[in-house]
């Protein structure tokens, strides 16, 4: 994740509920939500926030077809050129001799392809710097951010806006 | 988000209207015809087939399992009657075994759903609830054809394997009578029925029950009764297929057979039920059946594919690995045997069954997709078809196997007798489930 810089307001919800009624109402009064911190997975935020979805599942594909395309290189080089072996009277270079490793293979790859895409992308390297607009979102409070530099509405607009809708309390944060 | 979507009525009466009760009896009766037609053809055409079935046959054994293909060749032409007769009972014996499939599949569905106490298949419970109904038919069928061409289809059948003293003498097939001779397999073969239809007429039972007088009672009943129906299919989905399938090859057999057979049956179960799914809701049924539940469905069919793919797979590999001479004739039979006539269905079977689906139904949205869900579970429908046809055939009809009128008839013929059960079953009841107690769970069923 990108450093954060600029000046953002910050609503403290006390549940989920209301912040999650809250979302759409903003958005519909012109007010850009830069994301919202749960203690735990509200079900169906992504779409309230209007999240595009996920493409991690291209990119799973695509690290599954690499481990395939490996797997199959890697045998047929070895068994095929570089020390074929007599197995059971097979043929050096059999298909059905290489699916076990290839399926093996192809999920191996996806698998750390996957996990590493998602680190790599929520910047989620050793020792990172937690970016927490308030650390009671990792408790009990549901907390929303609106980054100021992107919004045209007031921050009086935006603060009355979120009172109204069931914020606690509304702070600003400054990176 | 919490439940945007608004949720329709619950208040759904499925119709079987009378053009399709007078289409189904169109195609039967189509199918019937082409069946007519067929065996004329075959029955004036076959007289030179039969000794070139052996003949065949025994070339397929090649230097090993020689005297086993001519066992089963004897099978196929000496013993019983014409090779078009033979056809003609491996076709029933086919498709009975593939709709007795389907229809306890239903059953398997609901009690796996029950045990696991799921809330989101509820709002279709109705679909794999009605498929049981075609069982006692396929039942009855099964119990005729064993008894009339039982010899024809069962190699195990005939007296003089187990008499020392005659040629025929078969010392491997005479260790296998304590299993496999007629009085246990006939018990057998109306135990599993019995069991199956009686598990299933409780379920249903409760099921209406709970549509009139709500409340828990039926369903806590629901759960105990599909409990015992799973311990019980957990034995007869393999010695079913032992019986129905494998048995038919008498020397061969496979340890993984019961699986593959109860995951072929599963897959060809949930295509249907998905299938059905879409096409009621194309014509404006179950309306609130939303994508999400058909993303799960979709997710079954796909998953199970693979599943299906995996056992084929562990089956083959061991066996071709290994090159067992009394094992690998299973697939040489199929591979090269009989001049070569399987091995078209036997690759058709991979690609319906796993490629084609797997490429197909991957994506989130190919399975919130109608057409797209359509597709791939027609082609799963047709590609088991032809992974019993795979199974069944060769140690039947062998040699003069074929795709004709005869079998494209009793397809037809099985089909339209399956959908007009189903369908009368289904307009039995509401087709929303609508006292189930997990109901307003599946209503705002959403995966996001």
């Amino acid at each position: 994740m990108a450093e954060l810089t600029g000046k953002y307001l910050v609503g403290v919800f006390d549940d989920d509920d209301v912040i999650l009624h809250a979302i759409p109402k903003l958005r519909k009064a012109g007010v850009k939500i830069h994301e919202v911190y749960s203690p735990f997975p509200i079900h169906g935020l992504d779409d309230a926030l209007g999240h595009p979805r996920t493409r991690i599942g291209i990119a799973a594909f695509l690290f599954g077809l690499t481990g395939c395309a490996c797997a199959l290189t890697m045998m047929t080089w070895m068994l095929g050129f570089d020390w074929p072996m007599n197995i059971g009277g097979k043929d050096y270079i059999s298909l059905p001799n290489f699916i076990p490793i290839t399926f093996e293979m192809t999920v191996l790859f996806t698998a750390f392809g996957m996990v590493t895409t998602f680190f790599v992308t929520n910047g989620l390297s050793p020792n990172p710097a937690p970016v927490l607009f308030d650390p009671r979102s990792t408790d009990n409070k549901f907390v929303m951010a609106i980054e100021m530099g992107k919004n045209k509405m007031s921050e009086e607009d935006i603060t009355k806006a979120l009172r109204d809708l069931g914020a606690g309390e509304v702070n600003i944060k400054q990176f | 988000m919490a439940s945007v979507h608004a949720i329709p009525s619950i208040e759904e009466r499925f119709e079987f209207t009378s053009g399709a009760k007078r289409n189904l009896l169109i195609g039967g009766a189509i199918g019937l015809a082409l069946i007519i037609i067929g065996a004329f053809l075959l029955a004036n055409g076959s007289g030179h087939e039969t000794a070139h079935a052996a003949e065949n046959a025994a070339n397929a054994g090649a230097d090993h399992g020689a005297t086993a293909a001519q066992h089963e060749a004897g099978a196929a032409g000496g013993h019983g009657g014409s090779s078009w007769m033979t056809r003609i009972w491996a076709n029933i014996w086919l498709n009975a075994v593939y709709f007795t499939g389907i229809s306890v599949i239903g059953m398997f569905f609901m009690s796996y759903n029950y045990l696991a106490q799921a809330g989101w298949s509820v709002v279709f419970k109705r679909i794999p609830e009605a498929l049981p109904s075609f069982l006692p038919v396929t039942g009855v069928i099964m119990l005729i054809t064993f008894f009339l061409g039982g010899h024809d289809l069962f190699h195990w059948t005939h007296e003089d394997l187990y008499d020392a003293s005659n040629e025929g003498y078969d010392a491997i097939i005479d260790g296998k009578s304590g299993f496999l001779n007629t009085p246990f397999f006939l018990i057998r073969l109306v135990l599993y029925f019995v069991g199956w239809y009686f598990l299933w007429t409780v379920l249903r039972k409760a099921s209406l029950e709970e549509d009139r007088i709500g409340g828990l009672t039926n369903y806590d009943k629901s759960v105990k009764f599909g409990t015992a129906f799973l311990v019980f299919f957990a034995v007869t989905s393999s010695t079913s297929a032992w019986d129905f399938v494998m048995s038919i090859e008498t020397h061969w057999f496979s340890t993984m057979f019961g699986w593959y057979t109860l995951a072929s049956w599963h897959v060809t179960g949930l295509a249907v039920i998905t299938l059905m799914v879409v096409t009621l809701r194309e014509r404006g049924y179950l309306k609130a059946v939303n994508h999400s539940h058909l993303q799960d469905l979709g997710k079954f069919v796909f998953a199970f594919s693979i599943f299906w793919t995996y056992v084929w797979f562990a089956q083959f590999l061991l066996i071709y690995y290994a090159n067992l001479p009394e094992e690998i004739i299973h697939y040489k039979e199929r591979f090269s045997g009989y001049g070569g006539i399987y091995r078209a269905p036997f690759f058709i079977n991979l690609i319906l069954n796993f490629f084609f689906p797997f490429l197909v139904l991957m994506t989130r949205d190919s399975k919130r997709t109608h057409s797209i869900l359509k597709l791939a579970c027609w082609s799963i429908i047709v590609g088991h078809y032809f992974d019993f046809y795979v199974n069944i055939m060769p140690g039947t009809v062998g040699a003069n196997a074929g795709f004709g009128p005869v079998e494209f008839g009793f397809i037809l013929v099985f089909a339209c007798a399956f959908i007009w059960f189903v369908s009368a079953q289904l307009a039995k009841a509401n087709l929303i489930p609508k006292n189930h107690p997990m109901l307003e769970e599946s209503l705002h069923h959403d995966i996001a």
